[in-house]
């Protein structure tokens, strides 16, 4: 007895007030692994998923379930590696942060940077004075090796930039507007006065395009090889370049446009236009896929994010707008001082927007993964004042740089945290050497895209026709039941006109007394019996003087 | 301030005084796009090139025969080793590695019918001479006399062996069950109990080793149990079967070649229904064989070709023919499942490859890759138009193609009729018979 005395004393001591679970939840308090292997999961639907689960609870046939869920599962496993893949990853992104409050990234100049960075970066900020035959467009190679400077006054001139060894330099002695790189290095098209000319490496002209005329605007399509282009008649015309074939000459109807981009995403091109639209093209359709009124006034420039989800507009109206492209909405709207010339968006998000002498860099006018998008209130980076007026800025592709070409020459600088740390050899190489470049080309030209391909979602390519499979096994199946199409027709109750006497009317073949005709004929007594009954009920409801009002339809 | 900006240096892509190039992947989807568009343009290539590569017909065997092949019969025990039995009476043993005939005789007064191989390398032979004969060609010279002959009372249509046993079945009126190794003995008989017609092909089934199958030119499949000496059920199709092959995985499913065109896949339990019908030949099938992995069959018409099969699908997976093959009457695959051998009435025994664009070489760890990487793409997008066109695309020799098109309009107007006569008659509140069920005409336990 003392014993258990004892016992129960030194329980009490220790009692704390809770109240002791005879059966504890466990199951619903996950342990701290299973935590971080939903969390892990999830990070990595977000980032590699393709879209919703297929629910295969629902699905009777037992192979079909089988076979999906397998598939399932298989995708759910490869996300989960894709995204463990990630440590291999060898480089990390560059970033400008303030240390402390009063510090603002927008006042950091170049000359700060320069001594933060390392050597080799460093020696990357460059300018190039050419102020004879200014203003400058630029044009970057796609694996960002090379750089394109055309004049308006016909200097043409290719580089390394890295290395600074020129590649080739031309002196056309006519109007350029426009100069392109094709699918690498060994190929450009420029647009002058005329015709579009194709020059090789050396700067040998190769062809002379000359259905594209008095070409204002170019754009290249690399999965598909199309280099499409419009001019000042505002005929968007698309040529295929392995081949030399014109695909289609579109007209746009809209006269000579001001600005032409490509979303990366679906090979879309966006054309702003005199009037303030943006219309977006796809060889596909003679007529614009989406017309959206973007701007009070000329569209000067658009840009469309990597991942085709955000397209920025600058126009004549003094305002820069952050569209979503997936429902066309404005995201948010900002204010130029200037009208804003040129506009870029590198592959991590910067937004480079050429206003007048000067160059303002915002980060964050979109997020990928919120809901809201913020407004930003002041940029990111800045640079310019110098009397530079510039003509087109341009991100170099997996650099922290930012290319901007204006009248008096070209300016390379830096950007810390523009570029795409981690480039995938096997789809566009930074480092290639020759034999690369070969090999990549011969496997781009094989899995070359066709035309009909562009479409708005790029990703309907392989989906089942199931519209037709449904017809055709329809119309296989012998025994199945006929439809009745008196079934069909509901009595909608929508005035005098009941969709039965309609079908009576165009179908009765009023002489013919059948049994569809007799089916026909009782569903509607039945029907107005109906309703003579609900009139009924309704005057008795609303009393006797006010009787006469009650409705038929109601 | 805090600053970071990218900086690669050169020798991290290619080590300094190395050529080789490290090549860093980056698989975010952000920097592959069109995912879905390029993968069908690489399947649709790989379609292609599968389609480029396809070239089935490998060799003939030596000079084949004089007559026209009509049995072959392949070593169970040997990879390289088999039969072929012609129409003058010739027994040819090939080697397949040399492609050489080995060893020949003069076995019979006319047409081999059938032939199959002991457990001890011995070559049976029987014909309508009414003999079998046991032969010895691994140990025997060339035109050496056979060391057995069994004479029965009928002409002999076909032979199988037991699969462990010393003992083999012959066809001819009545199936007559001989030991080997009691040669004198008169063999047992067993016959369905009203059966009169010829039987003209018995086959054992290898796992379930004492079930035994047989057409006959009654149009009927009978089943047989050796350890009752009882036949077990019979049915009757609408036209005679050819031959018989028991799926060597599934032991109690088999194939019929039919007078018919069609090939049949039957479960042995359930016989008052096809579990698959294979249709495509526009002749009688001749012979039909499930491939040893017992997914496929091969089957010989007398069409001129020789198609191949997936058990689960009705439509042939490819079809081999060649200018100058005749009538195919027996075709077989290898029993490594990479080769078929057909032989036909022009007196070829030809070689072909089992998957046409595939090649048996050594192949690199890369090539193996690419063309597994290629399967998978193609068979993923198998049901896009282009890819199915590509896929299914064969040229097929104009007599075929026009017999094909006949035969459909054919098809077409009987059954247009009977839809006719269904409509005015009582026969309309039936249901429609399935297209599995059409063909069997009675069976009888």
């Amino acid at each position: 007895m003392d014993v258990d005395l004892a016992d129960e004393t030194s329980q009490r001591t220790h009692f704390n007030g809770a109240v002791p679970l005879e059966r504890p939840r466990t199951e619903l308090t996950k342990t701290n692994r299973d935590a971080a292997q939903l969390q892990r999961r999830k990070e990595a639907e977000k980032a590699y998923g393709r879209g919703r689960k297929i629910q295969v609870k629902g699905v009777r046939d037992k192979k079909l379930r089988g076979n999906l869920k397998s598939l399932e599962n298989k995708y759910k496993d490869a996300t989960i590696k894709l995204k463990d893949s990630e440590i291999l990853h060898e480089n990390t992104e560059g970033f400008l942060e303030p240390e402390n409050e009063l510090e603002r990234t927008y006042k950091v100049r170049q000359d700060d940077i320069l001594p933060d960075v390392a050597v080799e970066t460093a020696k990357k900020k460059f300018d190039l004075k050419l102020d004879a035959l200014g203003p400058y467009v630029c044009d970057y190679t796609r694996n960002g090796r090379e750089l394109l400077l055309a004049g308006r006054k016909g200097h043409i001139a290719t580089m390394d930039w890295r290395e600074g060894k020129l590649g080739c330099e031309l002196q056309l002695g006519e109007t350029v507007r426009d100069a392109k790189w094709l699918h690498n290095n060994q190929m450009f098209a420029v647009a002058q006065k005329k015709y579009v000319y194709m020059y090789d490496r050396a700067g040998v002209e190769i062809h002379c395009l000359k259905k594209h005329i008095e070409v204002t605007n170019m754009e290249f399509l690399p999965y598909h090889y199309l280099l499409a282009t419009v001019g000042n008649a505002g005929y968007l015309k698309y040529q295929d370049v392995s081949t030399g074939q014109m695909v289609i000459e579109l007209p746009t109807k809209l006269g000579s446009p001001t600005s032409l981009t490509q979303n990366p995403q679906n090979a879309v091109l966006h054309m702003g236009h005199q009037n303030g639209t943006v219309t977006l093209w796809s060889p596909n359709s003679t007529t614009p896929l989406v017309k959206l009124l973007a701007h009070r006034g000329p569209v000067r420039g658009l840009a469309v994010d990597r991942e085709g989800r955000y397209m920025v507009s600058t126009g004549q109206d003094l305002k820069m707008s952050v569209w979503d492209i997936r429902m066309f909405k404005e995201v948010n709207t900002y204010f130029t001082r200037t009208p804003a010339s040129s506009v870029a968006i590198s592959d991590r998000g910067l937004t480079a927007v050429g206003w007048g002498t000067q160059t303002s860099i915002w980060r964050g006018l979109f997020t990928k993964h919120s809901l809201e998008q913020e407004k930003i209130q002041s940029p990111y980076m800045a640079w310019g004042g110098e009397g530079k007026r510039i003509e087109r800025v341009k991100w170099c592709p997996f650099e922290d740089l930012l290319g901007v070409s204006h009248n008096e020459g070209f300016s390379s600088i830096i950007v810390p945290g523009a570029g795409e740390p981690n480039f995938d050899a096997l789809e566009v190489n930074p480092y290639e050497n020759t034999k690369q470049r070969q090999e990549a080309e011969v496997k781009s030209l094989l899995n070359k895209l066709q035309p009909e391909m562009i479409s708005l979602n790029p990703e309907y390519i392989g989906n089942l026709d199931l519209l037709s499979a449904e017809q055709r096994k329809a119309e296989k199946d012998l025994d199945k039941k006929p439809v009745d199409p008196i079934a069909d027709i509901k009595n909608r109750g929508r005035g005098k006109n009941s969709s039965l006497r309609k079908y009576l009317r165009k179908k009765g073949s009023r002489n013919i007394i059948d049994e569809r005709r007799l089916k026909i004929e009782e569903l509607r007594k039945s029907q107005s019996e109906k309703q003579k009954l609900k009139i009924k009920q309704a005057e008795q409801e609303l009393g006797p003087a006010l009787g006469r009002f009650a409705r038929k339809g109601a | 301030m805090k600053i970071k900006a990218l900086s690669r240096p050169v020798a991290s892509a290619q080590a300094p005084g190395s050529d080789v190039a490290r090549q860093p992947r980056n698989l975010d989807p952000a920097l592959h796009p069109f995912e879905r568009a390029r993968e069908y343009t690489r399947a649709l290539n790989a379609t292609k090139i599968e389609r480029m590569f396809a070239a089935p017909f490998i060799a003939q065997l030596g000079k084949g025969h004089v007559d026209g092949v009509y049995t072959l019969a392949k070593d169970p025990n040997s990879l390289q080793r088999f039969a072929s039995g012609s129409g003058d009476g010739i027994v040819k043993v090939w080697d397949l590695t040399t492609r050489e005939e080995i060893w020949n005789t003069s076995a019979h007064e006319n047409i081999v019918k059938g032939m199959c191989w002991t457990r001890d390398k011995r070559l049976l032979t029987c014909a309508s001479d009414r003999s079998i004969k046991l032969w010895e060609p691994y140990n025997s010279t060339a035109g050496a006399p056979p060391t057995a002959t069994w004479l029965g009372e009928n002409a002999f249509t076909s032979l199988s062996h037991h699969r462990s046993k010393n003992a083999f079945a012959a066809s001819s009126g009545v199936i007559s069950i001989y030991d080997l190794e009691k040669s004198s003995a008169p063999p047992d008989v067993i016959k369905w109990p009203n059966a009169t017609d010829t039987i003209t092909s018995v086959s054992f089934n290898q796992t379930e080793t004492s079930i035994l199958a047989s057409t006959a030119t009654d149009r009927s499949i009978v089943l047989y149990d050796l350890r009752t000496s009882m036949p077990l059920a019979k049915t009757v199709l609408n036209f005679a079967s050819n031959s018989i092959s028991w799926n060597p995985m599934e032991a109690f499913n088999f194939a019929v070649a039919n007078e018919d065109h069609n090939i049949y896949i039957f479960d042995m339990r359930k016989m008052n229904r096809a579990l698959n019908v294979l249709k495509d030949h526009v002749a009688a099938v001749m012979d039909v064989e499930f491939s040893p992995t017992g997914e496929e069959l091969v089957s010989a018409s007398y069409d001129r070709t020789v198609r191949l099969w997936s058990r689960m699908k009705g439509h042939s997976r490819d079809i081999y023919h060649t200018k100058r093959m005749q009538r195919v009457f027996s075709a077989k695959w290898t029993p490594d499942n990479k080769y078929i051998l057909s032989g036909s009435d022009d007196g070829n025994i030809r070689l072909w490859r089992a998957q046409a664009s595939k090649r048996e070489g050594i192949k690199s760890a890369k090539q193996r890759q690419s063309l597994e990487y290629n399967e998978a793409l193609s068979e993923r997008y198998a049901h896009m138009p282009e890819i199915r066109r590509i896929k299914r695309h064969r040229h097929i020799p104009k007599v075929v193609k026009k017999a094909g098109e006949i035969k459909n309009e054919e098809l077409k107007a009987i059954k247009r009729k009977e839809e006719n006569e269904r409509k005015h008659t009582k026969a309309q509140f039936k249901k429609r018979r399935n297209e599995r069920e059409k063909m069997v005409l009675a069976a009888e336990k």
